[in-house]
């Protein structure tokens, strides 16, 4: 069975469509060449009947009928004229080219005749177009056209010596010329034949051509895709079609390619959460199971321990049961890992966090003569989030924002926004180790709450530590001590003294020397040495492009803060609001965010007001 | 009900019944055992106990159904649940369910000693006074107990205050020190978050109320640990927290009412 492919369909379709509006030019073709031929050919006629008509005039008034049959047979000879005669209106041939029939009577109602004769009287006058006309020869039913003009009684007719026709006639007779339309014919039939076969070429030409393109542009991509489905549905989901098309098929493609990812990824998480949980049921079936053998070993070890008497006896004992506690703890975890409670972030609207965290203090601020004054942008991507934390972060936010504004009233403004962010100057080193594999994070200096970066730096007979903002970009760097940039200094993880700087490197904005380490998981940060260049590169965090995030801002026209207290804000227990504060919110605030991947930024002018702003990544 | 005992012991594991027999004959108690919930509740229409150790996973009756029945049929006794599979959940529903505490099996001599010195003193409180459990504190509004063991109380910034609870500490006799987990530990609800170490050298571990990070660990009261003794609901408290999910903890905590509560509650609409 022949499948109804949309190639063949749509190459029979275009193929029909050339058929038919082929064939009507042809027809159109066909019958101008035919009319433009026959027109040629009639006027021919008509030229020869007039000059007939004039030649025989003079002769016929001198009454010379042997100059007359002259000049018809000689005409008659003419390749072009088939026959020429003239017949007096009772039918009678009087003149022929064909001598044959001279003599003999026409019958009124022949084909000659009957332009006239077929109404009753005959007609006088004959319309030019009328005269013509075109039949088949009876002999070889070839055609010709005849043509017949009338010959009408005139004074000189009747006034002359022969008195051969009375006054009262109107027609004396007529002069019929016919010609033949073989070689017209011949013509129109190769005419017609060159016509049918560029109409059929035409259509074949296009059907291939669109079934080409069709194959090309449709029936293979999609006997790809089909392919691809098929693997798809037998469970093979790691085959990518190609998607560098740029039409419809090439859309199709890439949306194909971005399903089968997500079923993939979906599947991975099913196999992911599957495993779990048959690995939670296999755990919590061992830890029972082993759990009492386990119960028995320790009551009646740690028994004999508290009635041992002997340091020996002692001394094996504890052995004993300190390794059977050891066996409760890997149990205890085995159940722990299997029972990893599900996460508690997750796709949240942080628009809706902030209204809820307002809401709870709302009341009391419109008592305090405090405004609050949302921008919320509707339709924000949805972070991943622990929204309870996020809606504590808020109110610890407004709640702080209130107490700054005091008594005498004033306003908050809540705003939220989509913002999308180069890597450079957000995104925070957590992780950082030397090629030893040492910890190099700092937790004792931090910039803006964040854990610094400490590499020991040797130079010029001195030693000490520099720390390095964790933030990605940042040129903040703290030195313990004076070291010129222009002697040669040593850079050395604090731990095992291993060297950080790359040989060979140099920083591309000031040549100074580079030093790299490594922040796991996600590949090296190189930093240039020099304190005042401040230069820094991290090809994969550069390489993920653009980030998108979600800012938040809880602006108020309190009090502001001082700069010396700026730098204290996010420590615990640091509070100016003396007994009335924990001195907790903003530190749990910054906890939050930080889980989060997030950062907050604080501005402050004493007197106008404060703005902290919290930016929370959408993709965690 | 001829005389009343010291301890019975639910387990369907015989190994189990025989290690903590050994370890209570060994202290001077007497210990009858029961290899199911079933023979356990027969067992109590026969005998009073001053404590009931009840497994968890049996397979007539398990201990949430022991414990239940056994309330049901008037019994007062202090019930501590046990288990193998040790999870915080287990813990908490226990505690939930009114169990006096919880212990994870499989536990070592002292810790199971521990745990039941403080029952047997919480049932000789109730032998001498069988109309009031020791004084409880007020209940403040937003003070959230895990069974008669500890408390949490979540403050406006998002931090949580947790503690023991006043009962814990009243069946503990003479309390020597207690041993905090440090800033920045990661406390599981359900879990032990602080030792208690008694002046007979037992260890007793405080379960955890709500899960979360250790923000500040009260050095004060773990120097003076008469602060906890005295008001383990106000300057007593032992650590502060940043909770992980508080709603959840919270939610786990507000599961059923104390079976105790409602049994002295029932007694007295009956008395009078």
């Amino acid at each position: 069975m022949i499948r109804k492919t949309v190639g063949r369909k749509l190459t029979t379709a275009v193929g029909l469509t050339v058929l038919l509006i082929v064939s009507a030019f042809a027809y159109v073709n066909i019958r101008s060449h035919e009319e433009s031929l026959l027109a040629e050919v009639e006027r021919h006629a008509i030229q020869i009947s007039q000059t007939v008509k004039s030649s025989t005039e003079y002769d016929m008034l001198l009454n010379e009928p042997n100059r007359i049959h002259e000049i018809i047979r000689r005409l008659g000879e003419e390749e072009s004229i088939e026959r020429i005669r003239i017949m007096n209106k009772a039918g009678k041939i009087t003149y022929s080219s064909d001598v044959r029939e001279i003599g003999k009577t026409v019958n009124s109602r022949a084909e000659s005749c009957s332009r006239c004769h077929d109404v009753d009287p005959p007609l006088e006058r004959l319309e030019m177009r009328a005269r013509t006309r075109v039949f088949r020869r009876p002999n070889d039913s070839s055609r010709a056209l005849g043509v017949i003009t009338p010959i009408y009684n005139q004074p000189s007719c009747w006034t002359a010596d022969c008195h051969a026709h009375p006054k009262s006639r109107k027609v004396l007779g007529v002069f019929d010329v016919v010609m033949p339309l073989a070689a017209v014919d011949a013509d129109l039939r190769v005419g017609r034949i060159e016509i049918v076969v560029f109409a059929a070429s035409a259509v074949l030409a296009l059907s291939l051509i669109t079934a080409f393109f069709v194959r090309r542009w449709v029936s293979e991509p999609v006997k790809q895709l089909v392919a691809a489905t098929q693997r798809v549905a037998g469970g093979d989901l790691s085959q990518a079609i190609d998607e560098t098309r740029r039409d419809e098929l090439g859309l199709l493609a890439r949306s194909f390619n971005h399903m089968t990812r997500k079923i993939s990824e979906a599947r991975l998480q099913l196999v992911q959460s599957d495993k779990l949980a048959s690995l939670g049921r296999l755990a919590a079936g061992v830890a029972h199971e082993i759990n009492n053998p386990l119960t028995g070993v320790l009551t009646y070890s740690s028994m004999m321990l508290r009635r041992a008497r002997t340091p020996d006896e002692q001394e094996d004992l504890k052995v004993i049961v300190r390794e059977t506690i050891r066996c409760r703890d890997i149990v205890k975890s085995l159940l722990d890992f299997a029972r990893q409670s599900v996460p508690t972030k997750r796709e949240s609207n942080i628009n809706e966090a902030i209204l809820r965290a307002s809401s709870v203090v709302e009341r009391q601020l419109s008592l305090s003569r405090i405004v609050v004054m949302k921008d919320l942008q509707p339709g924000l991507p949805h972070p991943v989030m622990d929204s309870n934390q996020m809606e504590q972060v808020f109110m610890n936010l407004i709640v702080n924002a209130a107490d700054a504004i005091g008594p005498e009233g004033g306003k908050i403004v809540l705003r939220s926004s989509a913002v999308s962010l180069s890597p450079v100057g957000v995104v925070q080193i957590k992780h950082a180790v030397c090629p030893k594999r040492h910890n190099l994070i700092d937790g004792e200096v931090r910039f803006e709450g964040k854990p610094s970066i400490r590499i020991k730096a040797r130079c010029d007979g001195q030693e000490g530590f520099i720390h390095f903002d964790p933030v990605y970009g940042n040129a903040a760097h703290r030195h313990g001590f004076i070291c010129d940039d222009q002697k040669k200094a040593q850079f050395v993880c604090p731990e095992c003294s291993t060297s950080l700087v790359s040989e060979g490197r140099t920083c591309p904005r000031c040549g100074g020397p580079v030093l790299t380490f490594e922040a796991p998981p996600k590949g090296f940060v190189e930093t240039c040495t020099r304190k005042k260049c401040g230069w820094q590169r991290w090809m994969d965090i550069d390489a993920a492009g653009d980030r998108e995030f979600i800012e938040i801002q809880v602006r108020d026209s309190g009090c502001g803060i001082s700069a010396e207290e700026l730098v204290k804000i996010y420590e615990p227990f640091y509070s100016t609001k003396g007994a009335k504060g924990t001195g907790l919110g903003l530190s749990v605030a910054w906890g939050i965010i930080d889980s989060h991947n997030g950062s907050i930024k604080v501005e402050s002018m004493v007197g106008k007001g404060t703005t902290f702003t919290v930016r929370i990544p959408v993709k965690p | 009900m001829s005389s009343v005992r010291d301890i019975l012991v639910i387990d369907d594991e015989p190994v189990v019944l025989q290690g903590v027999e050994r370890i209570c004959r060994g202290e001077g108690l007497a210990v009858d055992t029961a290899t199911g919930g079933v023979t356990g509740l027969q067992q109590l229409e026969k005998h009073a106990y001053r404590l009931i150790l009840c497994d968890i996973m049996m397979e007539d009756l398990d201990g949430f159904g022991f414990l239940a029945e056994s309330r049901r049929r008037g019994n007062r006794s202090p019930v501590v649940l046990a288990s193998g599979y040790s999870t915080g959940e287990n813990a908490i529903r226990s505690l939930q369910c009114g169990a006096f505490d919880y212990v994870a099996k499989p536990f070592t001599a002292d810790e199971l000693m521990a745990v039941i010195r403080r029952a047997l003193n919480y049932s000789s409180l109730l032998a001498e006074n069988p109309e009031a459990l020791p004084a409880t504190a007020p209940r403040a509004e937003n003070i959230h107990r895990l069974g008669r063991v500890s408390w949490a109380a979540s403050k406006l910034e998002g931090t949580v205050v947790i503690g023991v609870d006043d009962l814990f500490v009243n069946t503990i006799q003479g309390l020597r020190s207690v041993e905090l987990a440090p800033v920045g530990a990661y406390l599981v609800q359900g879990t032990g978050c602080a030792t208690i170490v008694s002046t007979d050298g037992l260890a007793h571990s405080v379960m955890c109320p709500v899960s979360g990070q250790v923000l500040q660990a009260h050095a004060e009261a773990a120097a003076n640990i008469s602060m906890i003794e005295k008001d383990p609901f106000g300057a007593g408290w032992l650590y502060r927290l940043l909770p992980s999910d508080l709603e959840y903890s919270f939610r786990c905590l507000t599961f059923p009412s104390d079976p105790i509560d409602q049994w002295q509650v029932h007694q007295k609409g009956e008395t009078s």
